[in-house]
């Protein structure tokens, strides 16, 4: 699995621009299923069964960069694609698509102590002109954190844990489903971060009824955090509410009854910002009773987001179990 | 070039009506077909040398106004914006309110009058009101409805190739597509004029599901900010640079093939083009490329100073370019679709 999560995560695709890890996730997992690439690039895996149609989702697409601007002493200028945290910004590495790589640099500030806004940071690619940077880059050019994927032994750090973590389970349990009870659709979803639009389009083609997003999540297990309930270690989270939805019950306690009963750790998660695709595929035409699983994350939207192995193992467990269940 | 006429059209989010029937009059005779649905969305189709797939070109019909809210003892009259709108582009403008097209202005008290507060700071709507020289409420609701309509008192004109009045955010767009109506399309087309844009793309949120094309450039008219700044952190599109080609706005990230593909069909004929500022502002795009399982979707703008204001200012020649790059852009649509 860890090679797979290092695969997955180092590989470049902010919102919009997916080809590339979409190319990856088609080789993992072309041995094992047919698959088809939707209009706005969305993948969707298919193993056929007879039971209820299920979706489960992940999305491909990992937070990123924009550039908009080239000055006249070769500096970029860029906006964001999804939600970029300006103190995650300063002087770290950035890679654009074509492999060029800059650093972030911010406008010298008054008081050490402020936060630079976007608009007050720069990348500097190295080039000392307009005309040199411009043989290089153009305004449009996408890009992305630049940081490679770490073993700590029990966990790890990566850029893009959100969601490539989601796709390494989907990708897992596509490796291990071998008889499909249920007609299960794994779809690696695009444009989440820009507003869960690859899984609107996708959700309306299958129509499924019941959807599980894969996510992460966000825990209180660090010094002074805020209290919320989610921890690193301690299994899957299966969502109660976010943001943006409240997971269908049905769902969520089939989650939990499946978890007890085969006795894979998870806990509750209630994440008070942010959300998940899930959030669009319930509200898919006439509704689908949906829910979420997350792999609890530290440092979320970060060059270096900190996950557990065990914690997606329990995923990959749970969602494996509720893939091959009889549902109602 | 229909922009004099659709300019002097009033037609504020959820009153189309003119706007409408203006096109339907002028297209007429060069179309197959018009339908129109229920939020008021009009479809203008066009049988393409091939059937099989669809192309969607759309542009929306309403502009920004305000709407009566009230009427005042005194026989002023109480208004909310339809759209955004800033209080400062509006003070001291005359303004059309409702069918009867009754004259009046939003007034603003004398410069001798004011204290010196109330010199510092712009008027919030909630304490404009619009004078049209009523003198008692009764008066006034002879004349005036809540809920009337009301629209900038603004008349084209133009000269040396620059057109000024309101509206062109975007019956610039719309009078491209009407320019364009007489191509020989490549597939089936259908010219869709939307309403409702400016309260939140909600004509074209059912336009998309209806239509359902293969892809659709939508085609706007976008705020030119080509104003001197200090500080060399980019800029905004300016005018006599071309067609506006969208990156990513706040509703759409349009897809890498598509601006390629756009400024190939620049390229091939000479046509300058410029950038849109990346994530600001959104379009009817924005809901038409998420419509059932997606439609790929580009936007197309021609650049305008002092949009969503009493006057707009665009140039012929960015018109033209516009419209010549979509019209290429169409005769070798198959390259994307």
């Amino acid at each position: 699995m860890k090679d797979v999560i290092k695969r997955f995560t180092e590989t470049f695709g902010p919102s919009g621009y997916e080809e590339k890890i979409r190319e990856v996730i088609i080789n993992e997992i072309k041995d094992y299923a047919d698959y088809s690439v939707d209009k706005l690039g969305n993948l969707i895996v298919r193993k056929e069964g007879k039971g209820k149609k299920i979706m489960f989702a992940a999305h491909m697409d990992e937070i990123g960069l924009m550039v908009t601007h080239i000055d006249d002493k070769g500096f970029l200028r860029f906006t964001n694609i999804g939600g970029l945290f300006p103190t995650n910004l300063v002087n770290q590495r950035v890679i654009f698509s074509n492999g060029l790589v800059g650093v972030i640099g911010e406008e010298p500030r008054k008081d050490f102590r402020e936060v630079s806004p976007i608009d007050k940071l720069f990348i500097d690619i190295g080039m000392p002109n307009k005309k040199e940077a411009e043989k290089k880059i153009r305004i449009g050019e996408v890009g992305v954190f630049y940081r490679g994927f770490d073993d700590l032994g029990n966990r790890f750090i990566s850029k893009a844990l959100d969601d490539r973590i989601g796709c390494v389970v989907l990708a897992e349990v596509i490796k291990k489903i071998k008889n499909p009870l249920n007609d299960l659709y794994f779809v690696f979803t695009v444009q989440e971060e820009l507003g869960l639009r690859g899984a609107r389009t996708s959700a309306f083609g299958i129509d499924p009824d019941y959807a599980i997003a894969i996510d992460v999540t966000g825990t209180g297990d660090i010094p002074e955090s805020p209290k919320i309930p989610m921890e690193l270690g301690k299994g899957t989270c299966i969502k109660v509410k976010d943001y943006g939805m409240i997971s269908s019950r049905y769902v969520r306690e089939k989650l939990i009854e499946i978890a007890e009963r085969k006795k894979i750790p998870y806990q509750l998660e209630i994440l008070l910002m942010g959300t998940t695709d899930a959030a669009v595929i319930q509200l898919n035409k006439e509704g689908v009773p949906s829910g979420v699983l997350s792999v609890p994350t530290r440092y979320v939207h970060s060059p270096s987001e900190l996950a557990d192995y065990s914690d997606v193992q329990a995923t990959i467990d749970l969602l494996l179990a509720f893939a091959q269940e009889k549902l109602d | 070039m229909f922009i004099n006429e659709l300019s002097n059209i009033n037609g504020v989010s959820g009153n189309e009506d003119e706007v409408r029937k203006f096109i339907i009059d002028k297209l007429k005779k060069l179309v197959d077909k018009f339908e129109i649905d229920s939020m008021g969305n009009l479809y203008a189709f066009k049988k393409g040398k091939k059937s099989g797939k669809k192309i969607m070109l759309a542009a929306h019909m309403d502009e920004v106004g305000f709407m009566v809210t009230g009427i005042e003892q005194s026989g002023d009259i109480r208004f909310r914006p339809v759209g955004g709108i800033e209080p400062l582009t509006c003070l001291s403008k005359r303004v059309i309110i409702g069918k009867n097209k009754i004259s009046g202005v939003i007034g603003v008290k004398a410069t001798h009058l004011n204290t010196i507060e109330e010199e510092k700071s712009v008027p919030k709507f909630e304490s404009l009101r619009i004078d049209a020289g009523f003198s008692s409420k009764e008066e006034a609701s002879s004349k005036v409805n809540l809920g009337d309509y009301i629209a900038f008192d603004t008349e084209y004109y133009e000269e040396n190739g620059i057109c000024t009045g309101k509206g062109f955010d975007d019956r610039a767009g719309c009078s491209i597509l009407m320019d364009i109506a007489g191509m020989d399309f490549p597939y089936d087309t259908y010219l869709t004029f939307t309403v409702q844009e400016e309260v939140g793309l909600r004509g074209a949120r059912i336009a998309g599901n209806r239509v359902f094309p293969d892809i659709c450039i939508v085609v706007e008219g976008t705020g030119a900010g080509d104003f001197p700044s200090k500080r060399d952190i980019g800029s905004y599109p300016s005018l006599g640079s071309g067609p506006v080609i969208t990156l990513l706005d706040r509703s759409l990230i349009v897809q890498k093939k598509l601006v390629d593909f756009l400024l190939n069909v620049a390229k091939d004929n000479r046509i300058p083009y410029q950038f849109k500022r990346p994530n600001i502002g959104a379009t009817d795009a924005g809901r038409i490329h998420i419509s059932k399982t997606g439609v790929p979707s580009m936007v197309l703008a021609v650049p305008v100073r002092y949009i969503h204001s009493p006057c707009c200012i665009m140039l012929k020649r960015d018109y033209n370019n516009t419209l010549k790059l979509i019209e290429k852009g169409i005769e070798r649509i198959e390259e994307v679709i």
